[in-house]
């Protein structure tokens, strides 16, 4: 929340102005985000957009209440835009197809839990969009998981109107002879995790239509669009190199290793990197600067470590997709990272 | 499911044994926490915490037999900072002690001095000058403001003052 | 003349429109006497001249009219020929603000005569007297911080002066005084510079010069060939603010950190500004005292800036006028740059000997507003500080004056540059809240300090009390044994009396 302070005196140096404040930035992050939303709209529906709706809307009436509640001035805070992404990033995190009131407790419980509850912007120890996800990952599993395959001329994919789709997410029908089952398929990191599972090689699942060159298709388009966005962000100095090319190394290193010791029973970096929320993950949820380390070198731990659960999680653990808990879990061990990693003080020993 | 209850008390008290262990054998003696505890204090030895001088008080405070807010002359950052240090809770100065501040310093009116030299006698720091049967006088650079020296005295000529800035 | 390459690169800083081209356009104005010169007693850090002239006194350029009291003092001289008309306290800026000081004020009669046809100044025979001689010559630092020459070059008697930098950088946005002077006057600058290298034994020197002074570079590197001068060096930096400043201009050259609790002189190094270098030569070639200097008058409000000599005690507003006066409303008026300058509050001011540049800014060129958002931890500020800080940490213990937090973060190392507040994105005034700290950090310090020695005393006190106890001890034990055998000495007396009555007794009876 913006406020004028009566201590400061603004005619103090420096004098020149600064940079662009925190609303332009926020601002800046979701035009960077709005080409990969267009494609991911083109490939999986209007989902994205609806669910973004609900998202935001409850995230912002949620943030609303609160703030009457802890007597903070509301307008100020709402027009800072961090409401605003926290939706656009839940929404891409969660499947288009879903009732309304999954999106809208993902906002609600992303900006009361885990932002407000702690003192509101700036003072979240947690990612507020990956804490709404894991709460909704964790009590909507079937909601969660109803993804759909890509439109694609050769795919059995099932196009909903705008109307429909809204139809659909307001009262939970669908329309006459459609049915979930029919419209949904497994993600390729469900499909690479069964696979592996149960003995499959990568090759073989890969064979499977819904592959494209790296990842699945569609979304590879869609984590295109997310490296150029991303390439933006670096390019404004709205992030720096630190954190992305941390976790890509965390996540794709060990995956190259392991994929050239034994190429059937690990995914390959190249489907690793277009796949599930990696790109997503690097370049737009763990550079939050909130909740992510402050030092140089400690955003480098930070960034590997996320990279290197992601990893872990998505191999050897229960989910296919490891992005939002290794999210948080680094957040956890962000103080400490912090105050272990400070650099050496001019002149000092 | 006894099993597991067996399992689990079991490691429950095994893992705090050894927690208790490691604490006692990596704790370090109770004298290098109260030197630690010591080196916060203002080392004044004004007394007004009650024990007679900073280093019993530290030693009191590191057998957790003290409070951690008696210092006056520490005031609210001492507090802060021993509280920091020991991982309690800080809490307001108790108020009932006294009212000794390093912002003060003691003043002898020379002209009442009888020179009985118990003032002198009694100052921690060795910060009043003076002979047996001659006037007194205060070195305000050395007086800690620990108001030692302020019974002692038969005429009570010795005040504090503030120590202008 | 020779490159030097410097050691490391600078810590942290940031790039910065440099709002220069303004100012540089034109040559120096020359020859500016207004009517009346407000001189200030105190042209230094430290303590203030006194006065030797009395009011309805004539005095002539270069006649001393305020004498330092003590060796940390500097002289203070007429800049040009007039009447004293009255000495009295004026608001003056030096140091990072405005304060009233004793002001001698002249009323210039535009004649300009000098007190006497001065010329090379002999060098003295020990080298504390030509220390002694720049500081009746008025020389301080003129980088804006107003040191006293003599007293820096005294440093530290034990360490010798390895390296002497002159410092050409000027990386603070708005200020070209040093620039111009060093494209119009490079020889006697590097003259001056020779001096002072002369004068501290040191046996290199290298002038540091911001790559984008071209002309700079060129017309001391020029000067430098025909000079003919060895152990001189040039180093051409990047134009990162704060690469100007002394330590971080230590930190460059020589790959040596200075922390804040010591001077560059403990660890053999001398910097000087170019300014200054040429008020040496002046002094010592010319024989003309400091008593005027450049000074950049520019923003967007004035209407021709360009550099001005100006004598010291130009009303600011005299300087304006010189430069074609206000072209529209000045939003703020800055004494310095765009960085570190503070603000003034009325034109009538009059220059010192910190006064290196004069912004009238238009409303568009500063900020406007103090609104902020709360920090989102973004780490730009911690990645652009100088001194390897952490502000968003310590504007934290500032607003709690946590003094113990601010202490282990360092806050004594801030150098107060304004890098960190240029990036926020939450708008925080991150200088302003750590300026206002420092002294909480300094208390706590001394405190610590008092502790230590009272702690000290009062052990010597008990081992005094100790050894005076068992003195007292041994004493006694020594009358006690002295006494048992006096006592002994008299029972044996009294026993060899009684035995001796006895045996009379028994003589006498038989």
């Amino acid at each position: 929340m913006a406020a004028e302070r009566a201590d400061q005196n603004v005619m103090a140096p420096p004098h020149s102005s600064p940079k662009p404040a925190v609303p332009v930035i926020m601002r800046r992050v979701l035009y960077a985000l709005a080409p990969a939303a267009i494609c991911q709209t083109w490939f999986f529906g209007y989902g994205l957009i609806i669910n973004f709706v609900f998202c935001a809307l409850a995230a912002m009436l949620a943030e609303a209440a609160v703030l009457k509640l802890r007597n903070r001035p509301i307008r100020d805070t709402l027009t800072d835009g961090s409401a605003l992404l926290t939706g656009a990033l839940l929404a891409f995190a969660i499947p288009p197809l879903t009732p309304w009131w999954v999106p809208a407790t993902g906002g609600v419980c992303a900006i009361v839990l885990a932002k407000q509850l702690y003192g509101g912007l700036g003072k979240n120890l947690f990612n507020p969009a990956m804490v709404g996800y894991a709460i909704l990952l964790l009590s909507f599993p079937v909601e969660m998981t109803q993804w759909m395959p890509p439109r694609m001329g050769d795919i059995d994919f099932t196009h909903l109107g705008f109307l429909s789709q809204l139809g659909y997410s307001v009262s939970g029908i669908l329309p006459a002879e459609l049915s979930l089952d029919a419209m949904t398929r497994a993600t390729p990191l469900d499909l690479v995790k069964e696979g592996l599972r149960s003995a499959q090689t990568f090759s073989e699942v890969r064979a499977n239509s819904l592959f494209g060159d790296f990842g699945g298709r569609g979304w590879e388009w869609v984590g295109n669009f997310l490296i150029l966005g991303g390439l933006y962000l670096l390019y404004a100095g709205i992030i720096r190199w630190h954190i992305p090319v941390a976790v890509l190394a965390g996540l794709l290193i060990p995956s190259a290793l392991l994929h050239l010791f034994d190429a059937d029973g690990f995914a390959s970096p190249g489907f690793n990197l277009f796949s599930g929320a990696t790109l997503l993950g690097a370049f737009f949820i763990a550079t939050d600067p909130v909740s992510a380390a402050a030092t140089v070198l400690g955003r480098l731990i930070y960034g590997v470590g996320i990279g290197f659960l992601t990893f872990a999680i998505r191999t050897w653990g229960g989910y296919p997709d490891g992005i939002a808990f290794a999210v948080l879990l680094m957040n956890a061990a962000v103080p400490l990272i912090d105050r272990y990693t400070r650099p050496r003080v001019f002149g000092h020993d | 499911m006894l099993t597991g209850i067996i399992i689990l008390v079991g490691l429950a008290t095994g893992l705090s044994a050894l927690l208790v262990i490691v604490a006692r054998l990596l704790g370090g003696s109770n004298s290098s926490a109260a030197d630690a505890i010591e080196n916060l204090l203002p080392r004044i030895q004004c007394a007004q915490c009650g024990y007679p001088g900073c280093r019993p008080y530290a030693e009191a405070i590191a057998s957790n037999s003290a409070d951690i807010n008696r210092c006056p002359p520490g005031g609210a950052e001492t507090i802060r900072a021993l509280a920091e240090l020991l991982g309690r809770d800080p809490m307001p100065l108790d108020d009932s002690l006294g009212q000794a501040s390093m912002q003060k310093s003691a003043l002898i009116e020379e002209s009442i001095c009888i020179g009985c030299n118990r003032c002198a006698e009694v100052c921690p720091v060795d910060a009043i000058a003076g002979v047996p049967q001659r006037m007194h006088t205060i070195i305000t650079s050395h007086c800690t403001g620990c108001e030692l020296c302020l019974p002692p005295c038969p005429v009570d000529c010795i005040s504090m003052v503030s120590r202008s800035a | 003349m020779l490159k030097f390459t410097p050691k490391r690169r600078l810590t942290g800083g940031v790039r910065l429109p440099a709002n220069k081209t303004e100012s540089t356009g034109k040559s120096i104005r020359r020859g500016l006497i207004p009517p009346r010169l407000i001189v200030s007693t105190r042209q230094q850090r430290g303590p203030a001249a006194k006065p030797i002239v009395e009011i309805g006194q004539g005095v002539l350029r270069g006649e001393t009219i305020a004498r330092a009291e003590k060796s940390d003092g500097t002289d203070v001289h007429a800049p040009t020929s007039g009447k004293i008309i009255a000495i009295e306290n004026y608001e003056s800026p030096l140091l990072s603000k405005v304060a009233l000081e004793l002001c001698i004020v002249i009323e210039t009669d535009g004649a300009d005569l000098a007190i006497q046809k001065r010329g090379p100044i002999e060098f003295a025979a020990t080298r504390e007297d030509r220390i002694r001689q720049i500081a009746s010559a008025g020389i301080v630092g003129l980088g804006g911080a107003a040191y006293s020459t003599a007293e820096k070059m005294r440093g530290e008697p034990q360490i010798d002066c390895k390296l002497l930098i002159i410092n050409g950088a000027e990386c603070e946005p708005y200020i070209s005084c040093d620039d111009m002077l060093m494209r119009e006057s490079p020889e006697q600058i590097l003259d001056g510079a020779a001096i002072l290298q002369q004068l501290v034994g040191a046996p290199e020197c290298i002038i540091a010069i911001e790559r984008d002074k071209p002309q700079a570079i060129d017309a001391i590197t020029l000067a430098a060939d025909k000079l003919d001068l060895d152990g001189l060096r040039i180093a051409e930096l990047p134009s990162i603010y704060p690469s100007g400043g002394e330590r971080q201009l230590v930190e460059v050259l020589a790959g040596v950190e200075v922390p804040s609790e010591k001077y560059p002189s403990d660890f053999g190094f001398l910097c000087q500004n170019v300014g200054t270098a040429y008020a040496v030569h002046r002094f010592f070639r010319d024989g003309e005292p400091l008593s005027s200097r450049v000074v950049t008058v520019t923003g967007a409000a004035v209407a021709e800036p360009r550099n001005v000599e100006a004598m010291i005690g130009t009303p600011i507003a005299d300087l304006i006028d010189a430069c074609g006066g206000y072209s529209r409303e000045a939003a703020r008026l800055i004494h310095g740059g765009s960085m570190m300058g503070f603000e003034l509050s009325e034109d009538s001011l009059a220059v010192t000997k910190a006064t290196n540049c004069v912004v009238a800014a238009a409303p568009d060129e500063v900020k406007s507003e103090n609104r902020e958002w709360p920090c989102i931890r973004c780490g730009e500020c911690s990645m652009v500080c100088p001194a390897r800080l952490q502000p968003q940490d310590l504007v934290i213990a500032a607003r709690e004056s946590n003094a113990q937090a601010l202490t282990e973060l360092a806050l004594s190392e801030c150098i107060e540059c304004g890098c960190c507040d240029v990036v926020c994105p939450s708008h925080i005034p991150l200088t302003q809240e750590f300026r206002k700290a420092k002294p909480l950090v300094q208390s706590l310090e001394e405190l610590q300090a008092f502790s230590d020695a009272s702690d000290q005393r009062f052990r010597l006190h008990e081992e005094r009390r100790q050894d005076a106890t068992i003195a007292a001890e041994r004493q006694r034990d020594h009358i006690k044994r002295a006494l048992s055998h006096e006592e002994r000495r008299a029972e044996e007396i009294r026993a060899a009396v009684q035995r001796a009555r006895q045996r009379k007794s028994e003589t006498d009876g038989s």
